[in-house]
């Protein structure tokens, strides 16, 4: 790893800019770290819920009988148990807490009923027992049949979600080049390593609850649980659970409703921990989506206009189809200037899978779409991949087709020649050793059969939730004696924030010691760990909590120890005054005070977009270029992606290890969308519920990743740093592609790319 | 296990063979020239070492069973227990023609491979009875495995082959996996091989038979669509597989 630019000055071990440790590393590590499926309560019992075998289907009857004259067994909730809101839903309250008797499930997999027993066995045994009578229906899969309206309408608020469409410039435009292509995103999961995990444990009054939970954002969890309940939000308190992993996959609720209701009929604690095929339909995935393109260029290269038509499969209830629609038509042009612009989106209900937020979040299918259209694009002009994009690339100051303005940091350019400078990897040897030759330990090649293929990548990323949406982050800071107690509800999903949050209050406070109080709802939302925003939302409101201490503290200090107020400073553990010299320890100047502050940071407004699709709609952006070095083996279609050189717009370093960590894992995951991973859903029917058949990359299939960090401090970013989570994963994918696209002459308009699309 | 773990099986009673050692040890006959392995000998001990030596097929095989924690688990006893078409080490055993020695309540008795697996998950197991051990033989020529997968380890078998050369009987034999719903062994291509007289020592293969050898086993393949993969992608690979496997053991 290199970076260019380093702000860094301070070496204070764990501060801002050093490889701090994070606080859960050594437990993660050796195994101690309680994840949400290692937690226990006395008098605990199990519970576990039913599913719809059937994608559309009425529920005529419900018999619970059998089941509860199990021994064993406590109880079971339907949806005549659900005291208040029957429906939750992030953007639209459209999803049963449970079916119910007279109205149709609406796909494969949804709760019927949960129940709890003693011992997680009973539990099977308790589900096997309920007798649901079904009317099967006719499930609507074809998300094409919402758009035209042909496909009957499968629930009272519709089958879509959203139609929105962007039109902008001067629609007359026809370019000396013209390239097309229609494009298919397959449905990616999530798949985090730490399954659903829940443990409710109801007061003993009564009235409320506790609910330690494995989620991405606390309050907003609260929020629909105490609508569902019909009970106080401040009757509920939620407490992080250990999280091993989020990718989106952990915004929407899964049990959290179910648990609560059981602990509440039971008057006992009561866990529900999914399995990995339950997860499968627990979660939202990737939405897959069809995407239609056309790019009109000048004889230079330049784009003149970009036509788009965008088609995504929300499955049966919305979660977050709406924002996801939004996200992926604002990206069409990419990283490229583009004046003129003609884009129209559908999200649609059917009867497959619920589809929500995953890592990129709608860039992800745009981007796998105006990439391979580059590459079309440069076929056609005779230039290379990386002159195609030089000849285009955004910078700061730039209109969007949205007609907002892009003010982030923009170094596109410098992504594209710091990538391009990468050096290439060594040519597969003759004797090269099996398990780098596609195919590896399967010994189907020899390196005689294998061709090599480059190809180019590079995303534009919007950060933080957008379209009105003021998604601001509280924290809180506290010190006494020169010690540091921080509280904030900001989810620690594994990326690390929790070390971040010590790093600041080390550095602007003058400590070393940074305790961190517990991850639950006794302090204001945090926002959701999602949208690359965390690093830059929670720890906007953690510096802000911590300055606003620090003033406190200089205050107290000037005092105390007759030090100029206005002239005071920290320098690494001491408060000093400037003007005459003198230091001051920062444990001596804080011993027997209690400062104690709340702080929330907002993010500037955005708005919503107009009928036009015009709106500052976004906060900010991020960039980053991926060259992808495959090698495959063209007669039986297997690939093994040699190297993946990344040049990632990051803005301010403020953790090296952390930024590669995030840089490594997302270009595994989108390594894993362009060649494996796909839910294959037939006629409603998830077909490859299990890690045997959804295949994930392994370290046989992962490259070998050269980055560069481009380092620039972002001004409008409270610490200068961007968001890293989501760039990582977003262009590496059509960058593989077009890789293997350039290995074996074919179009491959599709990903996951299938061996057979190779070499049939 | 992975029947109760994964799928919810819940068998009455289950029976331990962990401590039965005899079930663990494996041995090579010289004068025979066979090598017997114990039911319960780990893949982890196939992939390398004297074995590897001995059934050089087999530890290829061996090798592209799942991950190590696997491999130090799983056995041929497993493989041919289960009976999947997708069983790894199965194809091998075709192609070797094994011989499977069954025992239990009526005492023991050998099958050959050709009358033990019967169907998808099928085998000539009887009530009571499990897998001893199995008796390949030592091969003077070449061998090799083949296995093709999405990904490029820990991946169950797309398709697969088994392809041995024996140089002193002047015979190839061929067996396909996860094409059919059992192990499928080419008869018809060995035949049509044994006829056009490449086999002679000394011979050299030229490209245009070793592609009409593959068509040839692909003939005999009765591959499926699956979520898995695609009938028509089975056939192309046992294709690509039994050519290129033909080129390597004449090289």
């Amino acid at each position: 790893m290199t970076t260019t630019h380093p702000t860094n000055t301070s070496t204070r071990a764990g501060t801002l800019g050093t490889n701090a440790y994070r606080p859960d590393g050594v437990a993660k590590v050796q195994g101690g770290f309680a994840f949400s499926s290692d937690m226990w309560s006395e008098n605990m019992l199990w519970g576990a819920t039913l599913r719809s075998p059937h994608p559309y289907a009425k529920i005529i009857s419900i018999d619970d009988s059998a089941a509860l004259a199990i021994d064993g067994v406590e109880c079971v909730v339907t949806a005549q148990d659900v005291p208040g809101n029957p429906y939750y839903g992030l953007i639209m309250s459209d999803q049963p807490v449970f079916a119910a008797i007279g109205d149709t499930v609406r796909y494969c997999g949804e709760p019927i009923a949960a129940v709890a027993a003693d011992h997680p066995e009973t539990c099977k045994r308790a589900l096997a027992a309920i007798k649901v009578v079904y009317e099967i229906l006719t499930p609507v899969t074809n998300p094409q049949d919402c758009v035209s309206g042909i496909a009957p309408q499968i629930h009272p608020q519709g089958n879509v979600y959203r139609h929105q469409r962007i039109i902008t410039g001067d629609q007359s435009i026809v370019g000396d080049v013209i390239v097309e292509g229609t494009y298919e995103i397959g449905m990616q999961d999530q798949a985090f390593l730490g399954l659903e995990s829940a443990l409710a444990i109801p007061d003993s009054g009564g009235e409320g609850l506790e609910l330690y939970v494995a989620t991405q954002w606390l309050h907003e969890d609260r929020k629909q649980i105490a609508a569902c309940l019909n009970i106080p939000e401040d009757k509920i308190r939620l407490v992080l659970g250990g999280v091993g992993g989020a990718f989106g996959a952990r915004e929407d609720i899964s049990l959290q409703v179910h648990t609560c209701l059981l602990a509440l009929k039971s008057g006992r604690p009561v866990r529900i921990s999914y399995g990995r095929e339950e997860s499968f339909y627990g979660h939202v995935h990737r939405h897959p989506a069809t995407i239609w393109m056309r790019h009109h260029a000048d004889r230079n290269g330049k784009i003149l206009k970009i036509e788009s038509t965008m088609l995504f499969d929300g499955g049966a209830y919305c979660s977050t189809s709406p924002a996801v629609l939004i996200n992926a038509i604002t990206h069409t042009q990419g990283p490229y200037k583009c004046d003129t612009a003609s884009v129209e989106g559908w999200a649609v209900r059917t009867n497959n899978p619920p589809c929500g937020a995953m890592r990129g979040f709608g860039v992800v299918q745009a981007c796998f779409a105006h990439e391979s259209q580059m590459e079309k694009l440069s076929v056609a002009l005779g230039l290379s991949p990386v002159e195609i994009r030089l000849r285009n690339v955004m910078e700061t100051g730039d209109r969007l087709i949205t007609g907002q303005i892009m003010d982030s940091v923009a170094p596109v350019e410098q992504c594209i020649r710091e990538t391009d400078a990468i050096a290439m990897p060594e040519p597969l040897l003759p004797n090269a050793d099996i398990r780098q030759i596609p195919g590896g330990t399967g010994l189907t090649a020899q390196p005689g059969n294998i061709v090599r293929g480059v190809g180019w990548g590079v995303s534009m990323k919007n950060l933080m939730y957008s379209e009105g949406f003021d998604d601001y982050s509280t924290a809180r800071c506290r010190m006494t004696d020169g010690v540091v107690s921080l509280k904030f509800a900001t989810s620690e999903v594994g990326q690390g924030f929790t070390m971040l949050a010590q790093q600041i209050a080390r550095t602007i406070l003058g400590v070393n010691e940074v305790l961190l109080d517990t991850i639950d709802t006794q302090v204001g939302s945090a926002g959701s760990t999602s949208a690359s925003r965390q690093t830059w939302m929670s720890g906007g409101a953690v510096k802000a909590a911590c300055e606003k201490v620090l003033e406190d503290l200089f205050d107290h200090a000037a005092l105390t120890f007759e030090l100029s107020r206005d002239h005071v400073r920290i320098e690494e553990t001491d408060i000093v005054d400037i003007l005459s010299g003198r230091r001051i320890a920062v444990s001596e100047a804080s011993k027997g005070v209690n400062l104690d502050r709340t702080e929330e940071y907002h993010h500037p407004p955005t708005e919503d977009l107009d009928e036009n699709g015009q709106g500052n709609c976004h906060v900010a952006f991020a960039f980053v270029a991926h060259r992808a070095v495959v090698d495959v083996d063209v007669e039986l279609g297997l690939v093994k992606v040699v190297q993946i050189a990344t040049a990632q717009d990051v803005g301010r370093i403020l953790n090296p290890i952390s930024v590669q960590g995030q840089v490594e894992g997302g270009i595994a995951q989108g390594l894993g969308l362009a060649v494996m991973e796909e839910i294959i859903v037939k006629d409603g029917k998830v077909r490859n519920p299990s890690f045997t058949d959804y295949l994930l990359p392994t370290f046989l299939d992962a490259p070998l990743v050269e980055m560069v960090l481009i380092e620039e401090f972002e001004p409008k970013s409270p610490l200068g740093a961007k968001g890293v989570g989501e760039p990582p994963c977003i262009s590496v994918t059509p960058a593989i592609a077009n890789a293997i696209r350039n290995a074996t002459g074919r179009e491959l308009p599709r990903v996951p790319i299938r061996p057979y699309d190779i070499c049939l | 296990m992975v029947e109760v773990n994964l799928h919810g099986r819940q068998p009455q009673t289950v029976i331990s063979l962990r401590h039965v050692e005899e079930l663990h040890e494996w041995s090579y006959r010289q004068t025979q020239q066979t090598v017997t392995i114990g039911s319960a000998v780990p893949y982890s001990v196939m992939e390398t070492g004297k074995i590897a030596e001995l059934v050089p097929a087999l530890a290829q095989a061996a090798r592209t069973v799942g991950s190590p924690q696997i491999r130090a688990a799983g056995t041929l006893g497993g493989n041919l227990g289960t009976c999947s078409p997708a069983g790894d080490s199965l194809p091998v055993l075709s192609a070797l023609n094994a011989v499977i020695h069954l025992i239990g309540p009526q005492g023991t008795r050998d099958v050959a491979w050709g009358e033990f697996m019967l169907g998808v998950k099928k085998n000539a197991l009887g009530s009571g009875e499990f897998v001893h051990s199995i008796t390949v033989p030592v091969i003077q020529g070449w061998q090799g495995y083949a296995k093709v997968g999405t990904r490029n380890a820990m991946v169950i078998a797309t398709a697969s082959a088994c392809l041995v050369r024996d140089t002193e009987e002047g015979l190839i034999s061929i067996a396909l996996g996860s094409v059919g719903p059992t192990i499928i062994r080419c008869s018809q291509a060995e035949k049509w091989l044994r006829k056009t007289n490449s086999l002679r020592a000394g011979a050299q293969i030229n490209a245009d038979l070793a592609v009409e050898f593959g068509r040839r086993v692909s003939d005999e393949a009765t591959p499926i669509d699956d979520h898995r993969s695609t009938a028509a992608y089975r056939r192309h690979c046992v294709a690509i597989l039994a050519q290129r496997l033909l080129v390597r053991s004449l090289a």
